[in-house]
């Protein structure tokens, strides 16, 4: 048996967590420091599983596979794919720059970076699991202590609010899924006589024709099984990925949150939830995907537009940026409705650009936020001169938002909408003639990204600086100037070498594809 | 690889590292950093140099171009590639794209007071223009520009669209950095446009058309994936490489002959539709134009070399690369297609437009800006007519003296406030009313800006506007374009007036103002360049004169010097034909350059204006002086019709209605209700089930507190209530056996 690394990663944050707990109270830096080394092991792991993963190979790897309740077929079985591996990378590195930013926290560090840890092994678990109920497990330990970091240590004024709103929704999104996880487990129990939660199994079982039957339904007659199944999987984890129009939780949430949980909040829940629509929803019902995804397109594209308008007129930063990320997971889920090649690796690269932008953005706004206690741009400006690294990072953040070449979303948008206009060639549905206009309005989006961006750049950075700010306002850590540099590198690099990216994802992609039958 | 290629792959090089370098090590020390610079885009210059004498050495070289390139992104079944392409086209960019850039480094120094101290209010506040002393960002402003340097050289060598639309993004980001160098610059005038807003003005409407654009390479990629596709171009995936379409006369038959998305237009035309939108936001065309002229907020240097030489002129070299695509279908005296007649049109009208405000402006960039709008729109037009060789003359014609004019005004600016430093005087420095007389405080600037201006009028023989734009003027009436000969001719005209009214109102005269009377000549770092400039601007023209011109032509042809047409007529797939000698155009153009140069001296000239005389033709032209003054009002136009709505629709419609009252509406109503049905629940509940237990267990309850009183604890009450026990016993057993 090979050395468990994913095991490692994904258990690392939970042990770490637990023993920060067993720290002195009032030992914050120690608190701090133990919290960085766990960061750090996880991002270096990460770091390694990423850059040993064997492209060529492709499928599978590091896989790990035990019985855990051999009852009701489930096994703790966890491994990495080309879709799954940057991810996996993605969390390691918001995790450590989350911890990084977070250090000036004063209020129970040791609590906060406890639950931020818990989150973190969900998180991780996720994006490895093999198993449907595993994933399950993991999701819902990564949904909990959401709660309690946005409720303790959020923003006074709505974070109760937020909490709650946010915890609703995704309980609800789970179950939604878990009853279509419960469907497939129960038919495909009931064909082969395995009763099996692992989902290469179950895919090999979908394969095998198990799910071709009609299902009577209410009102619509007999329906195939994938087609009544689908949307329940699909939209129970889209909802997490703030899909249109259930993604009103998602900018509340990122409001009401601390730093480093927006970073994690947005930069890497959210992926969680386009990952496991795509794992469970489209990889295990392929037909139903087929058949209910084209209208799913029309969705997306709103929320590619709507977001991006709304975001234009936000006057509080995060507002601004949460929107926006409703904006950016739309062009992710439109991705992977495009059903090609071309537009899922755009997808894949997606989550792991917004990711990384996102907790850039999330991370300075906080940083202007903490010293100039206000996220209100027209009570901002001149926080050039005050933070000129803070410029630095927010500007190259905005740059890959908005799609520009050389940073890592054009890598990942231009492919989305590539795949978008290829979409109509290999499908018959009533939306094929209409997929060329479909690019050109969310293309309209760029231009807005564009132009809100540009705009809160100019208000925040230049302008006046108020006399209050003047006096009050410093510069940045040399933590935080850390963490900026780490993720602006992660980005540029993306950017300038999507070599560094593009193969891994692609041996992801082609796996997904060849279960629609090799398009 | 071959030394010619390992030499264009390694163009663009020099200036990122010195961006990197400037950025990392050097950026305290204002004189390594432009050492750095001049000297990284020095070795540019040199390489290219080498690649283009090379090129003008192979015979033939338009049929032996070459080109090498590296898998970049895996795209499934192949993979996009980056590499570098030299042809014709490519050698005459690499001429003088890394000419002016060089000739820009220089005199940036000079125009940035290099050598002064730092002056005490400058280095508090950095992000204005500096008052006397050397610019405080003096090393970023370097930093910049090399990195544009690096993305306009990647343009010029890149052999496939994508990477040529990276250059093009990288080029709109130091556009945008470098308009708004001077962020803290504010003015007393709130309406007049501050750097920080003309730049995002800028990014944003080129944006709209890159974004179009991106949309045209997005379809042009996807028509490459079609099975019948592939098999033309013998290619396991999609392309965007200029050689497999471009030069591929079968895949361009197969363009035209698909329909695309809109009924009725062929694939090719759409394509290019698309294509050509970046262009009119890039190179300034109508109606995406409005950022061109507040771009000029930017410092003078970059004003020449974003907005005159390079960047601007990226657009059109864009669509003089794309050709081949943009006339797919078209074959000389055949009906245009789609793209060429939007070409056509557009090129033209903006010509006319932009020429007819610049006769209006007073702001010395002003009028060059809008200049360059008409001149651009001059060569986008003539390829529309598809004049490809003479749009390509134009284009590098034009750089170098737009780019002298442009460095002159900025010597003259620098001239002036000098002055007004001198003076104290408060005044804008740019308004040419408060010039006049400059000629003999600046000599070296006025001569050179001189061969500028008449280079721009098209002075005949002389100047190299004269050719080129004679070239163009040629191709349309050759061609039977009346419409846009007319249209070319009247912006000519117009052209040669407003250069005349410019150099009239700076130079002649006596000064109008204090400040213009204490001018002096800038240093030799800023004067340097426009004596090289002024050379070329004069020289370039020769290599373009046609073959069957009188006299000069057989003249040039036996020293092989005038070979311009035959060289980069050789990028295309089939020599494009020289237009015949005809009298009819050359006489067209003698007389507008002559009669517009003429009329700018009866009006402006002869007898130079006094200090606070109004424009003289302010009065005869009345309400046309002011619609022209405010620029036809489009910016507020533009305004009134996308700004103001789109926002509106974003803050009252999106965000408040749909987001917050209806999604949140919903939202908050199933909460309540189900805070009601947890309500009706929580009563329901106390009352069937919570109840009746509760009742159950208080009178449970009752009952034992009912009998405590019973239960003392003493044995006295006890034996008493057993007693009293037996007794009732006693007496009920009695009763009954008694009955």
């Amino acid at each position: 048996m090979q050395f468990p690394f994913l095991s490692i990663i994904t258990f690392t944050p939970m042990i770490v967590g637990v023993l920060l707990l067993l720290i002195p109270e009032d030992r914050k830096t120690e608190t701090r420091v133990a919290a960085l080394a766990g960061a750090a092991l996880c991002l270096g792991m990460s770091l390694f599983v990423y850059f040993s993963y064997n492209v060529g190979q492709g499928g599978y790897q590091f896989v790990e596979k035990f019985d855990w309740i051999p009852r009701f077929g489930i096994s703790y079985h966890v491994g990495v794919d080309g879709i799954s591996n940057p991810m996996v990378l993605l969390t390691g590195i918001v995790i450590f720059t989350g911890v990084l930013i977070s250090w000036g926290i004063d209020d129970r560090p040791r609590e906060f970076f406890a639950f931020l840890f818990i989150l973190a092994t969900g998180v991780f678990g996720v994006f490895v699991s093999l198993d449907l109920f595993q994933l399950f497990f993991f999701y819902e330990i990564a949904v909990f202590p959401m709660y309690l970091l946005i409720a303790i240590w959020g923003w006074k004024v709505t974070r109760e609010y937020a909490a709650m709103k946010l915890t609703l929704f995704l309980f609800i999104g789970s179950v939604v899924s878990l009853v279509g996880a419960l469907a497939m487990y129960v038919t495909v129990g009931r064909a082969t006589g395995v009763y099996t939660f692992d989902m290469l199994k179950m895919a090999e079982a979908q394969a095998a024709g198990v799910f071709n039957f009609n299902l009577n339904v209410p009102l619509l007659g007999s329906r195939p099984f994938e087609w009544v199944w689908f949307p329940f999987v699909f939209f129970g984890f889209a909802v997490l990925g703030g899909i249109y129009p259930f993604h009103n939780w998602s900018p509340d949430g990122h409001v009401a949150a601390p730093t480093a949980v927006s970073m994690f909040h947005a930069g890497v829940l959210m992926k969680l939830g386009a990952f496991a629509a795509l794992r469970v929803g489209i990889m295990l019902l392929p037909e139903g995907a087929r058949a209910h995804l084209p209208w799913i397109v029309v969705l997306t594209v709103i929320n590619v537009v709507y977001g991006a308008f709304i975001a234009m007129r936000q006057t509080d930063l995060k507002y601004m940026i949460g929107y926006s990320s409703v904006s950016h997971m739309g062009l992710v889920s439109m991705a992977f409705a495009t059903m090609n090649y071309t537009g899922y690796v755009g997808g894949a690269m997606q989550m792991f650009a917004h990711g990384v932008m996102t907790a850039m953005l999330f991370a300075t706004v906080g940083m202007v936020y903490d010293r100039a206690h206000t996220r209100q741009m027209p009570e901002l400006g001149g926080m050039a001169r005050k933070m000129p690294f803070v410029l630095l990072g927010f500007t190259i953040a905005s740059l890959s938002s908005m799609g520009m070449p050389g940073f890592a979303g054009f890598m990942a948008e231009l492919p989305i909408f590539m795949g978008l206009w290829r979409a109509g060639t290999n499908t018959a549905d009533f939306i094929a003639p209409y997929y060329a206009w479909i690019a050109v309005i969310s293309a309209l989006a760029i231009v807005i990204t564009a132009a809100y961006l540009l705009i809160a750049i100019q208000r925040v950075f230049f302008g006046e600086i108020s006399e209050e700010h003047d006096h009050h306002v410093g510069d940045v850590t040399v933590l935080d100037k850390v963490a900026i540099t780490v993720l602006s590198i992660t980005i540029v690099a993306v950017g300038l070498f999507p070599i560094l990216m593009g193969p891994m994802v692609s041996s992801g992609v082609i796996a997904v594809l060849r279960i629609f039958g090799g398009a | 690889m071959r030394t010619e290629e390992l030499f264009t792959w390694l163009i663009p090089v020099p200036p990122l590292l010195s961006f990197f370098l400037i950025w990392l090590f050097t950026s305290r020390s204002k004189t390594l950093s432009h050492t750095v610079a001049i000297g990284a885009m020095a070795v540019s210059w040199v390489l290219s140099l080498a690649v283009v004498l090379y090129a003008l050495t192979t015979e033939h070289f338009g049929k032996t171009v070459f080109a090498s390139s590296v898998p970049w992104l895996p795209t499934g079944d192949s993979s996009l590639n980056m590499g570098v392409l030299v042809d014709p086209l490519t050698a005459a960019m690499l001429f003088f794209v890394p000419l002016t850039c060089l000739m820009i480094f220089i005199y940036s120094v000079g125009y940035h007071n290099y050598g002064k101290p730092l002056d005490a209010h400058d280095a508090s506040q950095p992000g204005a223009p500096a008052h006397n002393g050397v610019e405080p960002m003096y090393s970023r402003f370097f930093a910049f520009l090399s990195l544009f340097a690096f993305g306009m050289l990647t343009l010029v060598v890149a052999d496939n669209l994508l990477l040529m639309f990276i250059g093009w993004e990288i080029m709109g980001l130091c556009s945008y950095l470098l308009i708004g160098f001077w962020y803290a610059r504010q003015y007393d005038d709130p309406k007049k446009i501050t750097p920080r807003q003309a730049a995002v003005k800028a990014f944003m409407t080129t944006r709209v058309g890159d974004v179009i654009m991106m949309l045209g390479i997005v379809y042009l990629y996807f028509a490459t994936t079609t099975d019948k596709a592939k098999e033309i171009l013998g290619l396991a995936g999609g392309t965007l490489s200029f050689r497999a379409i471009l030069y591929n006369e079968e895949f361009l038959k197969y363009l035209v002959s698909q329909p695309s998305v809109i009924v009725g237009l062929p694939l090719a035309a759409l394509i290019g539709l698309l294509l050509f939108a970046g262009a009119v936001g890039k190179s300034a065309q109508f109606p995406l134009h409005v950022w061109l002229p507040d771009a000029m907020e930017g410092p003078t240097p970059v004003s020449a070399m974003i907005h005159a030489a390079t960047m601007v002129s990226a657009g059109v070299y864009a669509m003089v690369r794309m050709f081949p695509l943009l006339s797919a279908g078209w074959h000389e005296g055949g009906a245009l297609t789609a793209p060429m007649m939007a070409m056509g049109v557009i090129g033209s009208f903006t010509a006319l437009f932009a020429a007819t405000i610049a006769v209006t402006q007073r702001d010395v960039k002003k009028v060059l800006a809008y200049s360059t709008i008409s001149q651009l729109g001059y060569m986008i037009a003539a390829l529309g007519i598809g004049a490809y060789v003479a749009a390509a003359f134009h284009l590098i014609t034009h750089a170098f003296f737009k780019a002298l004019l442009f460095l002159g005004s900025g010597s003259v600016i620098h001239g002036v406030e000098h002055g007004a430093h001198h003076s104290q005087e408060h005044l804008d420095p740019q308004d040419m009313f408060n010039m006049g007389g400059l000629r003999k405080k600046m000599p070296i600037t006025f001569w050179t800006f001189l061969i500028g201006g008449l280079a721009l009028s098209g002075f005949p023989f002389i100047t190299a506007g004269f050719w080129s734009k004679d070239e163009i003027l040629g191709d349309a009436f050759a061609n039977g374009q009346w419409i846009v000969f007319a249209t070319l001719a009247i912006s000519a005209l117009l052209t040669a007036f407003y250069t005349m009214r410019q150099i009239s109102l700076t130079f002649l005269g006596e000064p109008r103002t204090q400040s213009a009377e204490h001018a002096s000549e800038t240093p030799w770092t800023v004067t340097t360049p426009l004596v090289i400039l002024a050379f070329f601007a004069i020289t370039a023209g020769y290599v373009g004169v046609p073959e069957t011109f009188p006299v000069l032509g057989p003249l040039l042809q036996a020293i092989h010097f005038n070979r311009f047409h035959e060289f980069v007529g050789g990028a295309l797939l089939e020599l494009p034909a020289a237009a015949a000698f005809n009298v009819w155009p050359l006489l067209v153009s003698l007389f507008v350059a002559l009669g517009g140069l003429w009329l700018g001296w009866m009006v402006y000239g002869r007898n130079p204006l006094k200090a606070g005389q109004a424009d003289p033709l302010a009065r005869p032209l009345g309400p046309i002086y002011t619609l022209l003054e405010n620029k036809y009002y489009f910016d507020e136009l533009y305004d009134f019709v996308f700004v103001r709505p789109s926002k509106w629709l974003a803050e009252t419609v999106v965000y408040r209605v749909i987001d917050r009252t209806l999604i949140d509406g919903i939202l908050h109503t199933v909460a309540r209700a189900a805070l009601r049905l947890g309500g009706f629940f929580k009563g329901a509940e106390k009352v069937v089930i919570n109840d009746p237990p509760d009742y159950l267990a208080g009178g449970v309850q009752w009952l034992g507190k009912s009998f405590r009183v019973i239960q003392t604890g003493r044995v006295q009450n006890y034996l008493l209530i057993g007693m009293l026990v037996v007794l009732a016993f006693g007496g009920v057993y009695y009763m009954m056996l008694a009955r």
